[in-house]
Formats: structure tokens, sequence, C-alpha cells
């Protein structure tokens, strides 16, 4: 696999963290309750097809990034910065 | 049909001609009892502790492929019992006594072998982790032995002692560790079951869930819809998917593990192998290949099989243990679907949905459960109760943070177990 870094190209997936998906963008209100923090923590939709995930380009720009794949083909379909992704 | 070595001697001198297929195919009825989702080695060993422990007629085992054909038939075959924490301790501790009596209970040679498996340490802070490891498995009741680097010596003579990063200081021996046969620990439960009337359904893929009033009333099948009364997901990697038709979202990721078997070699590794600074451990099978393995690629997939960074970094930890392994060619290399929880342990477990049974979570340590999770899992479905080997294994545990069985402490995200 290879990912193409907004910033500095296309890269070896070697060169990037597998964070998981793309849920940990939304972080809910430490106050938010039992339910809510088991979902961002522990539960996953796991889909067997497109998937949104974090991964961390640590040794290149050191970004977070969102990266749109196929968890069954292992096509990147999209790469974005999680800092854009998120806005 | 029971197999002897009299059975054998026979149909050895008479062509092989009087051996029958060793379960049925039958059609899928329209009701059963009880319905297992999934025929790999802990759906069908689910079937057939509830038939010859809990007297059980009217099961079926539904399963999308064929028996064997997932990760049953996947895995590097390890049957150990050395896990630290108070949950898992038991319930490996009690899936290695029923490994140990299998074959005479099934009537099935599953060539499980207790070579011995040995955990490699490389400075003292893990000497002592191993040394506290090995003691929690004394007190479990299982055994363990510390030995320095002299004692692995003696085992392990081919070993790179003097690595400069990764010098060997020692091991912990599991001798009641060793391997088995995966593929004949399918085929001898699927016999057994079958032999006391469950339906193994090959080739039926489950596509829905029927629930009513919170309660299971049966699946809807490629092979048509199929009442029950009890419905238990036994589907490993495939847990998300299945369960997403019962309205639940689990806490489990998918993720690929590659293994890997060189040709056949006159026998060199009597034992299992385990590096774990490395992220490398082998066996030989009988048939003499070595089969080793490493890490998670490290990201989510259902693609069964991995990328080429994982290859290299298995090989590279393999010539970096044992150097004699280097000339050795690689036969052929795979990957199966785990299914990986955040804290690494397993998941045995009612649902919200009564009737509804859930067993999932076994990260990649799936195969030496086999017996265990088909053991407590009926006993689940059969009394509605725990087994008390299995009670640790809760669902909730996730959501209340209570009892969590984190074995490395790496926290909670799913692929770091």
């Amino acid at each position: 696999m290879r990912i193409n870094c907004p910033v500095c190209g296309e890269r070896d997936r070697r060169e990037f963290y597998y964070k998981g998906a793309a849920v940990a963008l939304e972080r809910p209100a430490p106050d938010a309750g039992e339910a809510a923090w088991d979902e961002y923590v522990h539960l996953r939709e796991n889909p067997a097809g497109e998937t949104r995930e974090l991964w961390y380009h640590e040794s290149g720009c050191n970004g977070w990034l969102v990266v749109t794949r196929n968890t069954v083909s292992h096509e990147i379909s999209g790469v974005e910065l999680a800092s854009e992704a998120r806005s | 049909m029971r197999f002897s070595g009299l059975k054998v001697l026979k149909e050895g001198l008479t062509g092989n001609k009087g051996w029958k297929p060793h379960w049925r195919d039958p059609e899928p009825k329209s009701e059963y009892d009880i319905v297992i989702i999934g025929g790999g080695g802990h759906g069908l060993s689910t079937a057939y502790y509830l038939a010859a422990e809990h007297g059980l007629k009217n099961i079926a085992v539904l399963e999308k492929g064929y028996i064997g054909g997932g990760n049953v038939g996947r895995n590097t075959t390890i049957v150990r019992a050395n896990y630290f924490l108070p949950g898992n301790s038991e319930f490996y501790s009690h899936s290695l006594k029923l490994w140990e009596g299998l074959e005479e209970e099934l009537n099935y040679n599953v060539m499980h072998s207790q070579r011995g498996l040995i955990n490699l340490f490389h400075s003292d802070g893990q000497r002592d982790a191993f040394a506290r490891r090995g003691n929690a498995m004394i007190n479990q009741g299982d055994d363990a032995i510390l030995l320095d680097r002299e004692g692995v010596r003696k085992h392990l003579p081919y070993l790179d002692f003097d690595n400069v990063r990764f010098p060997v200081f020692g091991g912990l021996l599991h001798p009641r560790g060793g391997t088995a046969r995966h593929d004949a620990v399918a085929w001898g439960y699927a016999r057994g079951a079958d032999q006391r009337g469950v339906d193994l359904i090959q080739n039926c893929e489950v596509t829905g869930i029927d629930i009513d009033n919170g309660k299971v009333r049966g699946v809807q099948t490629s092979r048509g819809a199929i009442r029950a009364k009890k419905v238990a997901i036994v589907v490993a990697g495939r847990s998300g998917q299945v369960a997403a038709m019962a309205g639940m979202r689990l806490p489990i990721e998918s993720h690929v593990l590659q293994a890997f078997v060189s040709e056949g070699l006159k026998p060199v590794i009597d034992h299992v192998v385990s590096f774990g600074m490395g992220h490398f451990y082998i066996s030989q099978s009988d048939k003499g290949g070595l089969v080793f393995g490493g890490d998670l690629d490290m990201y989510a997939s259902y693609a069964a099989r991995g990328n080429l960074p994982l290859v290299e970094h298995v090989m590279e930890a393999g010539m970096t243990l044992m150097p004699m392994i280097g000339k050795a060619k690689v036969l052929r290399s795979w990957g199966g679907i785990m299914d990986m929880t955040p804290d690494g342990s397993p998941i045995i477990d009612k649902t919200d949905t009564e009737g509804l049974y859930l067993d999932c979570g076994w990260c990649y340590g799936g195969f030496k459960a086999v017996p265990g999770s088909g053991n407590c899992l009926a006993h689940l479905i059969a009394t509605d109760r725990p087994h008390p080997a299995a009670a640790k294994l809760r669902l909730d545990r996730f959501r209340s943070g209570v009892g969590l069985m984190d074995e490395e402490g790496t926290g909670a995200q799913h692929n770091l177990h």
C-alpha cells in the first residue's frame, strides 16, 4: 500500500502509523456519559468495504491524515489532512 | 464408524475402500432449537458440547463456506495456557485440559503434540516479567519453568545467543504447550457433532437475524429462512457484519495476520519458539514445514492476505533469531481475518436480545481456545449461566471499564494486542 500524503506526496505505507477508524476525530464531551465514551473508545462499525481511518505520517510531515480506504481490496480512494477533514 | 488401530490395518490391507464420509450433508430444516452461525472451530465445538455434554438435539451449524475453510484451517496451530490475568488464565487453563483429553473424547487423531513452548527474553526487565507470568501460570495449576541462558541453549542450540540487539537472556518454558493439526480439530468436532445429530449446513450464508419484541426468532439465509429459539454468533473476523444484522455494534476491528510455511525439512525445531521482541514465532509441522508468523499488518482488513512490509519484517526477525533457517525456501504465505478487541481478550456472553449469544474477539489466539470456547458457550446456551471458566469474558466490560483484561497493558486500541 502507498498513501498519497497531501503534504509529502505518495509514500510507502511503512512511513505511516495506523491509529484506527476516524471516529477518533469525534471526541465526546467529558461528561457525555458512559455510552458515548464506550462508542468512541471501543465500538466500531468495522465495515468490509470502504472506511475512513486515521493515519499519522510518522516518518514524514508528522501530519494526521484521514484516509478513505477499502478494507477488502486495500484500495485507497482519498487522503486529506485531518485538520481539514474536521472543519 | 469408530477409528482404531485394527480398523486402519484392515483398511490398509483392503485398499482403503471402506472409509465413509465423516459427516452428512443435510438440507436445512425450517426450524431448530439452536442455530450456531459459523462452522469454524468454535462453532463446531459449541455444537459438539451442546449435544455431548448437555444432551441437546435439534441443533444446526450454518457455515457460509465449507468446514475447515476459515481461520481454523489458516492458523499456526499453537496450543498453550500461558496467560497472566484472571479471566484469561482460568479460561485457557480449562481449554488446555480439554485439549489433553480431546483425542479420546472425539475418537479422532488431532495430532496434539505437547512439545513445549519457549518464550524468549532479552533483558533483566523482561526476565522479571516472565518470572511473574510463570508464577501466575503455576498458581493457575499449569506449568512453567524459567530457563536461564544455558537452559535455553540445551533446548534451542541453534539460536543466535549473542545477537547485539537481542541477546538471549533466557526463556519461559511451558512444557504442556505445543501444537495440533488444525484441520483435524475441525473435522473431529464436525464428525462428533454430526454423530450426535447436529446438522452441519455448508454453503449457507446468514443474511439476516430475525428479532421480535427483543427476542430472537431465527435467521434468514442464502438457503431460506430458519426459525430458531436460540442463535449464537460465532464468526470470528466477520463478527462486526453479523452482529450488525442484530442491530449491534461490537468492540471489534478486523485485522489481517499473516502466516508462512517453508518447504518440508528434516526435524530441526523441536518446540514452539516465540521471539516476542522481534514479533516472530515458529514451530515445525509433522510434515517438516517450518510454520511461522509475526505481528498484524496493523491496518483494518478483510482481504485475508497481507502486504510485503510485514513479510519482510517477519523474515528479518526470523533471521535475527535463528540464522540457520536462511536457506529454507518459503512455500507459501496467507492471511487470516482477526477479530481484535480493545483489550486483546475474548467475549463469550449473552446479548441484549433474548436468546442471542455472542462468541468473538479471539484476536489472533483463537485456535487454542477452540475446545474451551465451545465448551463454555455451550454451557451458556444450555443453562443461561456463564461457565465458571468464562465468567469474566463479558461484553459489558468495555462499557463499564470493569474487568478489562489487557495482558500487555497497551491500551484501548484494537490493533495493539
